[in-house]
């Protein structure tokens, strides 16, 4: 339950961490805020050959509003997007989920980037911004790219992050007065990874509904999100789940996994 | 290979300067190297809580970061919360909240933050934020009484 060992870099700056991640004979692992990544490492699951640690680049954190979106830097504590009342304002559906994104004690450390870069499928962050439609942004010692969140979470802890690659921003479009959003999750213990979970949103009458810890990665429901678009029923929305690629975990099998997905949407909805 | 650094600690108002082995954890350092064995170790991936407490002002868990994370930070651990805690130390005892103390340094730290942080007497918001903490003895109950009477100023 210790983790194997490795070598220990704090760079001072993004280029330097950039520099440190293109080096291949380095085997270095980016380090946010820890909080999946240590376990892994504990378990010998990860066995980085470096661990750049990212706390000390100022640049990749903050909260800012520009050209419509909300723009929140990599680094940015889960604590941090608690306490916004950028968050709260802009982004309600984030501000709904939070407290049910791990402990305190874990929100204290844990990153937006982190999250977003690990794509646990039970993450509630993936769902969320596959619901809002957010952009990702990542940057390479060579170049800056930014992909669409529907573009990004491919698979169990598989995204569109290349080798040599960090998550440096998320941005996500402001919500607009008649918006609505509804977020539901069940799990054993409040905070514990779900069961199943679900982030829903309704803007302009387009409908998306992203789910996780229901497949091997956040998804969304297009079949659920077409049916709602035509003034279906909440039954209906959640007949159209049963297509969805569910994959089974350590806490439940599949036939479980697809009745909580219909659960976790009907209270959603109810309370959209 | 042992990656080794030299790292400069705030801890319970003294400074520690070690060398420590990069793949230490913060609660082991603690532990093995400043004799503080207040911070208990549970799970060791930060599921349990037991290793709560307190860097640069906020409760983390001590088994989730590295001693060389800790390097210029502010650590204050069980032993040195002092009269922070002195009405939750008096309270646990008073409502029996602890029976084997496993999970009472960290348990202890999750409450102390709640009450600074201005938390109000809600039972089921207390549980919220201790429920990163398990305690295997006394079904919470207890506990959760304790962080009432502080925050409505009852007890000793």
């Amino acid at each position: 339950m210790k983790a194997a060992e490795f070598y220990y870099e704090r760079p001072a700056s993004v280029a330097e961490a950039l520099a440190l991640l293109a080096d291949e004979e380095r085997d270095a692992t980016p380090l946010a805020g820890g909080q999946s990544l240590m376990p892994m490492m504990n378990f010998r699951l990860a066995q980085p050959g470096t661990l750049v640690d990212l706390s000390a680049l100022e640049d990749l954190r903050g909260i800012t509003l520009s050209d419509g979106m909300l723009r929140i830097g990599a680094m940015t504590r889960y604590v941090e997007l608690v306490r916004s009342g950028a968050v709260a304002e802009h982004a309600p559906l984030l501000a709904m989920a939070l407290p049910h994104i791990a402990h305190a004690a874990v929100r204290n450390r844990g990153t937006i980037g982190g999250s977003v870069a690990l794509a646990d499928p039970a993450a509630e962050m993936p769902a969320l911004l596959l619901a809002l439609d957010a952009q990702i942004t990542v940057q390479s010692a060579e170049a800056t790219t930014t992909h669409g969140a529907k573009d990004f979470f491919l698979g169990m802890y598989e995204t569109a992050l290349k080798e040599g690659e960090l998550v440096s921003e998320i941005a996500i479009p402001v919500a607009a007065p008649n918006d609505r959003f509804a977020f539901y999750e069940l799990a054993r213990r409040h905070g514990d990874y779900a069961m199943a979970g679900v982030a829903v949103a309704r803007r302009d009458n387009a409908h998306r509904v992203a789910f996780f810890s229901i497949s091997d990665r956040a998804l969304r429901a297009f079949d659920a999100e077409e049916v709602l678009d035509k003034g279906g029923s909440v039954i209906d929305a959640v007949a159209a789940l049963a297509e969805l690629p569910y994959s089974g975990d350590l806490n439940a099998a599949i036939p479980t996994k697809k009745h909580l997905s219909g659960v976790v949407l009907t209270r959603a909805l109810e309370a959209l | 290979m042992t990656d080794t650094q030299t790292i400069s600690v705030t801890v319970n108002g003294e400074t520690a300067s070690a060398a420590v082995p990069v793949r230490q954890n913060l609660v082991d350092f603690l532990r093995n190297t400043l004799g503080l064995t207040g911070s208990h170790v549970g799970c060791e991936h930060g599921v349990c809580g037991a290793c709560t407490l307190e860097v640069d002002g906020a409760m983390v868990r001590g088994c989730l970061m590295l001693a060389v994370q800790a390097d210029g930070a502010t650590v204050t651990t069980i032993e040195g919360y002092g009269d922070r805690a002195s009405a939750l130390r008096a309270a646990f005892i008073d409502r029996n909240a602890l029976q084997c103390g496993y999970c009472t340094p960290g348990m202890l730290a999750s409450a102390l933050e709640y009450v600074e942080g201005g938390g109000g007497a809600d039972r089921a918001a207390i549980r919220e934020h201790l429920s990163g903490n398990y305690c295997r003895c006394t079904g919470y109950q207890s506990i959760v009484d304790a962080v009432c009477d502080v925050i409505e100023g009852e007890g000793s």
